[in-house]
């Protein structure tokens, strides 16, 4: 609990809800987010690296065989989805879902824990789920929307690509009608992805908050709620991640 | 919900993570599993050849075998009636010599008869000399008899 903060349950949730930030106005610095997601991408995906610069074809090991499973389900999935040849789909998808699995994975670690340990040192903000920052999720969101869009030009051309924005759903005589219906499809797309995956961890998150506001209450309530909460990072990993190959199997086939 | 830099740098490292992983986690680590599915592939695929030349090895063994047994049962065949033949053979090869030692056995009893007959003829034209000698009591002149005495000497 910072010092000085009234210690009403408002001003509790408001400080665990508040980032820990560097800059004004637009060039604010959300240091927690960037920090923690870094930190786990790193150490996730430097980590794979490494193992896999010295995979053993006949004599995996415990680790390996951990991350080749997990790899090849998502590998599946892409393939399932996704019917073209691209070197990106699946490495994107990995990435995804690693990454956001690993950042959701932070909820699991009990609210006022990190909190308290930093505060000891003098840092009184500490967001530690990265996920619950609309920042981070709009950022993975509008990354895949450029690769969306990049892959659609990419396969089927400039022309190609403008002839299906104009002439899709409803033929070329209602083209701006069209193209309407193109600018919202493809606006929903990321904004829906991210509020999805945002939404979803801030509410848990929220709801771990609110569970330890309830004092002795909370022993009975945190556990369930993690347990159940483990499903909700795993599926909202999994979302993004099939979402993200849905799109991009959307984007290099022809919508007719 | 405030929008604001940190997207950037969001950006960033999702940009960084998905290059390390496009570079340098997924394809070995796809090269490593598809080595290592071709690898058992092979090893199955290897596995059902050997199984395969085994049952043909042992259709050939019992091939093998049925032919051996078949020679070896025709060599006995063969050898049964070889062994036959050669009792026979020496059978008749003993009979014919029996025959020829009897016929020179006969022969030669033949002779000896003869002989002794012979021998006989001359003692009995001696003992009848004697015996008439005897019966005349006197001395018979030989040489007066010897003609009849010859005569009965070819009777006998």
């Amino acid at each position: 609990m910072a010092s000085g903060e009234a210690l009403t349950t408002s001003g509790y949730i408001v400080h665990h809800l508040t980032n820990l930030s560097v800059g004004q106005g637009f060039w604010t610095f959300h240091l927690d987010t960037l920090i923690v997601s870094g930190l786990l991408g790193l150490f996730a995906f430097i980590g794979m690296a490494k193992l896999a610069g010295k995979a053993s074809v006949t004599n995996p090991g415990k680790m390996q065989t951990l991350v080749e499973l997990v790899l090849s389900f998502v590998d599946q999935q892409a393939k399932d989805t996704y019917h073209g040849r691209s070197p990106l789909v699946t490495p994107l998808a990995i990435t995804i879902f690693i990454w956001v699995f690993l950042m959701n994975a932070m909820d699991l670690i009990p609210v006022d824990f990190i909190p308290l340990l930093l505060g000891l040192t003098g840092v009184h903000y500490f967001k530690v789920v990265p996920t619950t920052d609309p920042n981070l999720t709009f950022a993975m969101s509008l990354t895949v929307f450029t690769i969306m869009l990049v892959m659609g030009v990419k396969v089927k051309g400039v022309g190609g690509f403008l002839h299906e924005v104009f002439t899709v759903p409803f033929g070329a005589k209602l083209a701006p009608l069209n193209l309407l219906f193109r600018i919202i499809e493809d606006i929903a797309k990321p904004i829906s992805l991210s509020l999805r995956l945002f939404g979803n961890m801030y509410a848990g998150e929220m709801v771990f908050i609110l569970i330890a506001l309830m004092g002795i209450w909370q022993l009975p309530l945190a556990l369930p709620w993690a347990l159940f909460h483990i499903l909700i990072i795993t599926l909202q990993a999994f979302v993004f991640m099939m979402l993200t190959i849905v799109y991009l199997s959307m984007a290099s086939e022809s919508h007719g | 919900m405030n929008i604001n830099a940190t997207l950037f740098g969001e950006a960033i490292w999702f940009g960084v993570f998905i290059w390390i992983t496009m570079k340098y986690v997924w394809p070995p680590l796809q090269k490593a599993m598809a080595d290592r599915q071709k690898l058992i592939a092979d090893g199955l695929a290897a596995g059902e050849r050997a199984k395969h030349e085994l049952e043909l090895a042992g259709k050939r063994s019992a091939d093998a075998l049925r032919d051996a047994k078949a020679k070896s049962a025709e060599l006995i065949t063969a050898a049964e009636k070889r062994a036959a033949q050669m009792v026979e053979e020496a059978k008749l090869t003993a009979k014919v010599e029996a025959d020829k030692v009897v016929a020179s056995a006969k022969a030669e009893i033949a002779q000896q008869v003869e002989q002794a007959r012979a021998e006989l003829r001359g003692r009995l034209a001696d003992l009848a000399v004697a015996g008439a000698e005897r019966i005349l009591k006197r001395e018979v002149d030989a040489k007066a008899h010897s003609e009849m005495l010859v005569a009965l000497k070819q009777e006998l």
